[in-house]
């Protein structure tokens, strides 16, 4: 598995003229969780994408790292599936998620486009570094994007994740122009991203983005562990705590001081 | 000697009393023949709001509650009985008047002469009646054992003196498990709103009449044995009067107001509890009946919020603490000490008109005002249209209480009507119109074993089935398993049906409801209500054979004891119909061959998708299987698919189990579902929401029940290890609610290792 990895370090991300989406455009699925309910609004089916150019510390689905690999689905079977919960997502929709979706972008072009089609509302979980990969096309047909901001600090970005936060910004300032609905995420994990200055740099950097619905911070948990184990990756927040009540408050605290409500 | 002016100023006065009990009531039918639910839809008030009126306990409620709460620890601390009657033979009026406390109790009533002491029924068998005892450190009075020795034959002597030696070889094997044979059927639901609406009286002279109409019928035995059942029936009306002079009230005319109209239903169920210890004493679908006359009462300034509450909070009470002595064996299958004294609430009319009443939100209020409790079992009738104010609040003490079930009214109501109730888990019927003939499970799993091994039982080798030729080969096909499976299907069904058919021929004959059918028309339908286990092991095992390999390992005997799966199948519980349609198609298999059986009394073939907790026990008693359970192992419950093998989330899960046809199954379909909080949505408007999404969408894809628990596993493995620190904890467990402290460590066990739904 850790063959096939890209370099953790790259800080650009070679850019590739995304081809037409089509129907039958086929993608590499990691799973599908059909009772997500934190991921967007209302209940909504997630389709996690199998790939990742970050190297998170606390990723929860590590096994998803990586160029994507598997097993293609064709957009038309993915979306058959999709739309055997219609009933149930009608106030929800179609989240995708990963790995991360920007490496699969016709494919998930093609999701949305038949979402849309349906009356499916759809939201794109995304680090925003391969940002640049999703088309104004793309993002035409995404209602809602959760965009993770996994810090604000470059040096605690790159620690953190393995690669650089510019594109990440880059994004969240190109939805901004476009007024793209967006809900922040920000995960809190205590000894590694809940410095203070960094905590501060992203809020305020929130601030001055005017198309922001809700800012989420994501308490870091362990439940992604024992895939590490099973795939071999070496995990090294074994000893990290989960964040106390105070330290989530502490964090919205300073959310708050410039003027942004942050949920947790 | 009562002169006849006296008698016409008896009638008179009688006549003036019934006015005034229905005084400002809008006229109907339901005055002239027996018809609540005529009344109901005459007189209710939809209530389209949301849950803030609704008020906390009353400093009375906080006090009595207080007190039964240390009767509840010392019934705890004692093993889980109190007290138990060894001399009086329970009936209708055996016992005088008992109370928690006189001065604080609205409602009264208890089952003996005082609260949490159980009464002795041996009309269902004494030697069961005198295991239970046994079980719970105490005997029978040796003149009571005498007389039911010596002089009154039982339920279980019937019974016995008729099983087949198949049945017998069946019932010990486990392949049919939990048969009615020894105590109480249950499953019937008294109307007991009539006690209230009409007054004992009017109901005794309507069975006279019906008797006197029948006079000059031709004889048939069903005409001899309606008629007998009939007189008893009148004389079971007589007691409860009797019953309810022993608390200085006279139930003989019509309920004058709310408080009236509960205490007087109350009684109705109290005779039926004290005289039957059936697994299953449903209460019915009271709320709405009961809000007509709190309506009324407000609206003539007799009572006010705070009281109606305190009226509800009294009954509910009540309802916690009905009690049934029994053996060790029937802790073990149904456990937690159920009672399912189940109340059904909300629904939609016929007419399209909601039948949510504040009444409906205040029984649910219960759970706030008392805690959580698994007693009385709360099922919410759950409809698309229901309003969206009583909706949110249903989602919201699920959450908070995981105390509720709910069940597809919109599926139903197409079957039973509007005024159906839940008997038991998920059983509906039309409230006093109709009953069942409860018939437990048989197991599918076991059947399929048998299948393979030529009718011989996987764990004793012994030929319980007709001996057929075994399958020799190395890996099972699924044609050559599925004629093997379809064959021993119809042996199952035909010595299951013969087992019931003897079952209900005798408890009619030797320990009848007289009581709860008294509160029954003169036609009753019945069901013949069947079921079966091992649902999700079976269709996974038919899948794994079909897409996967499965090699058989027999022992030295030659018996197939083991499986080996090599490579992967669908399993039921992703919404994947290449095994969906396979579980779709045991159920209506198994339906077809119950079918072709005979029925006693002219019953309704029915049969349930259902467990209870016996899931545990079934396992114990079934082999390996070939979907790669293990010997012993637990089954999933009711209809839930096998823990562990849904990969796609809850909702794909609950899509599978929707697809199990209600048509036949009509007695039922379970489905429990576990969640932790935070996989319901971030906030709590988001967990309301997500909930109702859920329900909405299950139901709408004509999923019938489901249970609804939401909280963290490590409360659980907490109240494993402290079970002191959560007397009041519930779980729902496939149709009924228990209080898991009180569950076995082994169950305890399956309901954390069972499918918990989590988002990471």
């Amino acid at each position: 598995m850790n063959a096939t990895m890209e370099a953790p370090t790259t800080c650009t991300y070679e850019t590739r003229a995304c081809a037409t989406p089509y129907r039958d455009s086929s993608g590499y699925i990691h799973s599908v969780e059909t009772c997500g309910t934190v991921d967007g609004p209302g209940l909504r089916y997630i389709l996690f994408l199998h790939g990742c150019p970050l190297r998170c510390q606390y990723c929860h689905n590590p096994d998803a790292q990586g160029k994507p690999a598997g097993e293609l689905t064709s957009a038309e079977d993915a979306f058959a599936d999709v739309k055997k919960y219609k009933s149930f997502i009608r106030n929800g929709g179609l989240t995708i998620s990963g790995g991360e979706p920007l490496m699969q972008p016709a494919f998930v072009q093609a999701m949305f486009q038949m979402a849309k089609d349906e009356g499916i509302h759809t939201a794109l979980d995304t680090s925003g570094f391969v940002g640049h990969k999703a088309s104004d096309e793309l993002l035409e047909l995404t209602d809602l994007v959760l965009l993770d901001i996994k810090s604000f600090s470059p040096m605690t970005y790159k620690f953190a994740t393995g690669v650089c936060v510019d594109q990440t910004l880059k994004f969240a300032k190109r939805l901004d122009a476009m007024n793209k609905k967006v809900w922040i995420r920000f995960v809190l994990v205590p000894g590694l991203t809940d410095a203070e200055s960094n905590i501060d740099g992203l809020a305020e950097f929130v601030s001055t983005l005017g198309n922001v619905e809700r800012v989420e911070i994501l308490p870091f948990h362990k439940m992604g562990e024992d895939k590490y184990a099973k795939s071999g990756i070496p995990y090294n927040l074994k000893n990290t705590p989960t964040p106390t009540t105070a330290q989530v408050e502490t964090a919205k605290a300073i959310f708050a001081r410039h003027g942004v409500e942050a949920v947790a | 000697m009562p002169t006849a002016t006296n008698t016409t100023a008896q009638a008179q006065e009688n006549a003036a009393t019934q006015a005034n009990a229905w005084r400002t009531f809008e006229n109907g039918d339901w005055q002239d023949k027996i018809d609540v639910r005529d009344f109901i839809q005459k007189n209710y008030v939809p209530y389209e709001g949301d849950y803030a009126f609704l008020k906390g306990p009353t400093a009375k409620t906080n006090q009595l509650w207080d007190e039964l709460k240390v009767l509840l620890a010392q019934e705890l601390d004692a093993g889980g009985v109190l007290d138990a009657d060894t001399k009086v033979v329970g009936t209708v009026a055996s016992h005088g008047a008992g109370y928690i406390n006189k001065d604080l109790e609205t409602v009264v009533g208890v089952q003996t002469d005082a609260p949490l002491k159980r009464a002795m029924l041996p009309y269902g068998g004494y030697r069961i009646a005198q295991k239970a005892l046994q079980a719970h450190g105490r005997d029978m009075d040796p003149t009571t054992l005498e007389i039911f020795q010596k002089h009154r034959k039982t339920h279980n002597d019937g019974v016995f003196a008729c099983y087949t030696d198949e049945i017998r070889k069946a019932r010990s094997a486990g392949i049919v498990t939990g048969l009615p044979d020894g105590y109480g059927r249950g499953r019937i639901i008294g109307d007991y709103r009539r006690v209230a609406l009409y007054g004992v009286d009017r109901l005794i002279a309507d069975k006279l009449k019906q008797i006197k109409d029948s006079n000059n019928d031709a004889f048939s035995e069903d005409w001899m044995r309606e008629r007998e059942e009939t007189q008893d029936q009148i004389k079971a009306l007589k007691d409860l009067k009797t019953m309810a002079a022993a608390y200085g009230i006279d139930i003989s005319l019509p309920a004058q107001n709310g408080k009236e109209a509960v205490q007087w239903t109350y009684f109705g169920y109290l005779g039926a509890v004290k005289d039957q210890n059936g697994a299953a004493m449903s209460f019915g679908r009271t709320a709405t009946f009961f809000d007509v006359y709190f309506e009324r009462d407000f609206a003539e300034g007799t009572l006010n919020e705070e009281q109606a509450q305190e009226i509800i909070d009294h009954l509910v009470m009540k309802m916690r603490i009905v009690r049934f002595i029994r053996t060790t064996d029937y802790d073990e299958l149904f456990s937690g000490d159920p009672t399912w004294v189940t109340e059904s609430i909300g629904g939609m009319g016929e007419d399209g008109r909601s039948l949510v009443t504040k009444s409906s939100f205040r029984v649910l209020q219960t759970l706030y005002n008392l805690g959580p409790a698994p007693e009385p079992n709360l099922t919410v009738l759950w409809a698309q249209e229901l309003p969206q104010g009583f909706k949110d609040f249903c989602a919201k003490v699920s959450i908070e209480t995981s105390s509720i079930q709910y069940e597809n009214d919109d599926l139903m109501r197409k079957y039973w009507g509007d005024d159906y109730g839940i008997a038991c888990c998920v059983s509906a019927m039309r409230i006093g119109k109709q009953m069942q003939f409860f018939g437990a499970r048989a197991n599918l799993a076991k059947a399929m074993l048998y299948a393979i091994n030529g009718g011989k039982d996987e764990k004793s080798g012994v030929q319980v089935a007709p001996e057929s030729d075994p399958f020799t080969g190395d890996y099972l096909e699924f044609d050559d398993l599925m004629a093997r499976f379809d064959s021993m299907m119809e042996w199952v069904a035909e010595t299951y049906v013969k087992a019931l058919n003897i079952i209900h021929y005798m408890h009619d004959k030797y320990s009848p409801e007289n009581i709860m059918m008294a509160l029954h028309d003169k036609v009753v339908m019945r069901t013949m209500a069947c079921g079966i286990a091992g649902l999700s092991v079976s269709a996974d095992a038919l899948s794994a054979v079909k897409h996967a390999k499965v090699k058989v390992i027999r022992n030295a005997e030659g018996l197939a004891v083991d499986y080996e799966v090599i490579g992967d199948y669908p399993a039921y519980g992703n919404n994947d119909d290449r095994v969906d349609a396979l579980a779709t198609d045991l159920v209506e298999r198994f339906m077809d061959k119950v079918r072709k059986q005979p029925m006693y009394r002219n019953a309704i073939p029915t049969q349930s998708v259902l467990t209870i907790t016996s899931n545990v026990v079934y396992g114990k008693k079934t082999g390996s299987t070939p979907d790669g359970r293990k010997a012993g192992e637990p089954f999933a419950p009711g209809a839930n698919p096998m823990h562990g093998r849904d990969k796609k989330g809850a909702i794909a899960s609950m899509a599978s189990v929707a697809k199990l046809p209600y048509e036949h199954s009509q007695d039922g379909i379970s489905y429990t579902f576990s969640i932790v909080p935070k996989a319901l949505g971030k906030t709590q408007p988001d967990q309301v929401a997500n909930l109702g999404n859920i329900l909405d969408g299950y139901f709408g894809e004509e999923g019938h029940h489901i249970n609804v628990n939401v909280f963290e596993k490590e409360t659980l493995l907490d109240a494993m290890e402290h079970p002191e620190k959560y007397p009041q904890l519930t779980v729902r467990v496939s149709g009924y609610a228990v209080n898991f402290i009180k569950l076995t460590k082994e169950q305890q066990m399956d309901v954390i290792t069972r499918t918990f739904h989590e988002i990471i």
